[in-house]
């Protein structure tokens, strides 16, 4: 062990002053002839973010950790070593495969064979239309219908996604931000079809506007009536859906879009902080909402920074959670998270390498405590991913799970000298970025000004750089390449599908009320200009059948529409 | 000696889709080579994009598009620009698309279609020796 609590190191200053000699020693003897002999790979080793590595770390490296207060136990704060007391000796955590795509009736099914296939949560994926709120008539719709995800314009297709699923029975991911609120109104409304009460509902809505300004850009209305938006989610669940996450604070697409595990891990507090503060100025005490926030990042190639930034993040927002917002409940102060292992180091070329890459990811996430796990399937640089690329995907949580011995204890990295000082350095860094964040003014301002997006962009760039110089090393693309095995069998979305959701939208349209439509959405309107809570009123909207376009236009007149900053 | 004027690119993003990473890159790395670049920022309708390659006179369109909408959106701007007469400016495009689309899209004009991993350099070059206007 490396450090006791309460504050004294095992090591005490004179054994810490010994080691210290002892390795300076080694440094200019047995080293120093060693290098001359044979210099090492390269001058200097990085993490993927570019943080320094050293050759080796010692308890010298780690001094001034204090057990108790910067690790601490399982279960309590601040959480650096997992949020809770047993962790995966307890329960595994949630094997979750994100998926959907053509018509509502092809994903009902793929869902159900998730399901037998031993998945334990659902998470739907909407396609392009439904996600920047376009009906799939729509002409912006044009060629995107079913394509990325499955399309979902009203509550019928909802119905039809969910058909034979009882609701109470799984818990529900969408991944869903400018139309969450349409879209959690329609999964409301299926489950009271099914004869379910609302408040046993359990899931998530992605529900996170801030990062689609500077990351995943799927906007609809400006930065301030979606975070409006975002909260009268927020607000809704804490008093009807005490069993919904109305929000899934997310650092993945941050991360997808180029920032490096720093940035991804500061951007993401900083859209988090300012969620807190904005539900609390709605009028919300701390602990009505908080315990229900969560968490939703990447798990990029570098396992021990990873693995860092897990830690690091969950010891973040304890603090700032307990210091800043007076929470008191500790659940308020937990972060839990999802983890997705990374799309954008899935290669095109060798893509069965892409399984072994998903394997490290995945045990990133699960060494960094997370709870609940989506691991991509390899053919996903190259299309949707086929039924059999998904099997293997699962199968490598239930890998990890079963027979890794990753699940058996705790926290296992921790008190590796190495990963408690980058889990320091990682804290550190995302610590200086929060402060500049808010320096400039908090996040709004921090998005005008274009300073994450270009932060982001920069990233990107140096990354994709060190790929071309081989300053990094990525097997089969830019070393070992060139022995391609043949093709692999890719899902092709039946390009039908577009057809057919216009069919029966243009039914829909036809056997509706049309005058219950135009009413619920009247009253919609004037709930938005008087500023109330919008969640009652859609909820009325979408089960009058309204489409989702009817829906967001009627807001767009009332919010105006977003207008990206335009920069490279 | 004749002083060559700078290539100029647009780069564009048709469709829905958002994922932006990769044209900014491209962007970027043709910047970084001495090209004059403009990029539309995403969700662009093919009317748009035809539009502003015609104003902004460019000799090459990079055309970034991850979304699986390409066999609709593709064609419709290769028509848009045979009637605006654009035909001397060079079009490649950029994202995922699988193989078996690729023969078709070169049929209606498409010079190129750079997958992922592509490095920025093949890219550039390409641009470099395949323009169809002189400088």
């Amino acid at each position: 062990m490396l450090v006791v609590s309460g504050g004294s190191n095992v090591q005490g200053p004179e054994e810490l002053r010994e080691i210290k000699e002892k390795s300076g020693r080694r440094e200019e003897t047995t080293l120093k002839s060693r290098l001359d002999a044979r210099p090492e790979r390269k001058p200097e080793f990085t993490t993927t973010s570019g943080f320094q590595v050293n050759r080796l770390y010692t308890p010298t490296d780690v001094s001034d950790l204090d057990y108790s207060e910067d690790l601490g136990y399982p279960g309590q704060f601040p959480y650096t070593r997992g949020i809770h007391p047993t962790m995966y000796r307890g329960r595994l955590w949630t094997m979750r495969e994100f998926s959907g795509f053509g018509t509502a009736e092809e994903t009902n099914r793929r869902f159900k064979y998730l399901l037998a296939e031993g998945e334990t949560g659902l998470s739907v994926a909407f396609d392009y239309p439904t996600i920047t709120g376009y009906d799939s008539d729509h002409h912006f719709a044009q060629g995107e219908v079913g394509r990325c995800g499955v399309a979902v314009s009203s509550l019928a297709d909802m119905e039809t996604l969910f058909g034979g699923i009882p609701l109470d029975k799984v818990s529900t991911s969408m991944t869903i931000n400018g139309p969450a609120a349409m879209l959690l109104a329609m999964y409301i409304a299926v489950a009271q079809k099914q004869g379910m009460a609302p408040e046993l509902l359990s899931g998530t809505t992605q529900n996170d506007m801030l990062k689609e300004f500077f990351a995943q850009k799927l906007c609809i209305f400006p930065p301030k009536p979606s975070v409006k938006l975002v909260v009268d989610i927020i607000e809704y669940c804490a008093k009807k859906l005490p069993k919904w996450n109305p929000i899934s604070i997310s650092g993945y697409h941050i991360r997808e879009a180029g920032a490096n595990a720093v940035q991804e891990l500061a951007f993401t507090l900083a859209d988090g902080l300012a969620y807190v503060q904005a539900t609390v100025d709605r009028g919300l005490d701390v602990d009505e909402f908080a315990p229900r926030l969560s968490f939703f990042f990447a798990a990029h190639n570098d396992l021990f920074e990873e693995v860092a930034k897990f830690r690091a993040a969950r010891k973040i927002w304890a603090q700032f959670m307990r210091e800043r917002f007076k929470a008191r409940n500790s659940r308020s102060m937990w972060m839990r998270m999802h983890v997705q292992t990374s799309g954008c180091t899935l290669t095109a070329q060798q893509p069965a390498n892409n399984i072994i890459r998903v394997a490290i990811q995945a045990l990133a996430a699960v060494l960094g405590g997370t709870q609940s796990l989506h691991t991509n399937s390899f053919d996903e640089a190259l299309a949707l991913p086929s039924e059999e690329a998904v099997r293997i995907a699962l199968r490598t949580q239930q890998i990890i799970a079963h027979e890794s011995g990753a699940s058996n204890t705790i926290d296992p990295l921790g008190g590796s000298f190495y990963l408690e000082s980058l889990t320091r350095q990682m804290e550190e860094e995302a610590l200086k970025y929060i402060d500049r964040i808010e320096a400039m003014g908090g996040i709004f301002q921090a998005i005008e000004k274009g300073f994450l997006q270009k932060e982001i962009a920069n990233s990107a760039y140096k990354y994709q750089l060190e790929i071309e110089k081989k300053e990094s090393i990525i097997v089969g693309l830019n070393e070992y390449a060139g022995d391609e095995t043949g093709k692999i069998p890719l899902l092709r979305v039946d390009p039908h599908v577009e057809d057919v959701q216009l069919r029966s939208l243009r039914r829909l349209r036809e056997r509706r009320n049309r005058d219950l439509v135009t009413r619920t959405l009247d009253k919609l309107r004037q709930a938005a200009d008087k500023d109330h809570n919008l969640m009652p009123h859609i909820l009325k909207c979408v089960k009058a059948y309204s489409t989702l376009g009817e829906i967001c236009g009627v807001l767009q007149e009332v919010y105006g529409q977003y207008q990206e900053l335009v920069m490279f | 000696m004749r002083v060559e004027r700078k290539i100029r690119a647009l780069v564009a993003k048709p469709g829905l889709n958002s994922h932006d990473r990769g044209a900014k890159v491209v962007a970027r790395a043709l910047r970084d080579a001495g090209m004059e670049v403009i990029y539309t920022g995403l969700r662009q309708t093919s009317e748009q994009i035809v539009e502003t390659a015609m104003q902004e006179d460019v000799d090459v369109l990079c055309l970034s598009i991850l979304s699986g909408a390409h066999m609709t959106l593709l064609p419709r701007i290769m028509n848009l620009m045979k009637e605006k007469d654009l035909n001397d400016v060079l079009v490649i495009a950029g994202g995922i698309v699988p193989e078996e689309d690729i023969p078709m899209l070169k049929q209606i004009g498409i010079a190129e279609v750079f997958g992922p991993g592509t490095p920025t350099d093949v890219t550039v070059n390409y641009v470099r020796n395949n323009l169809k206007r002189k400088l």
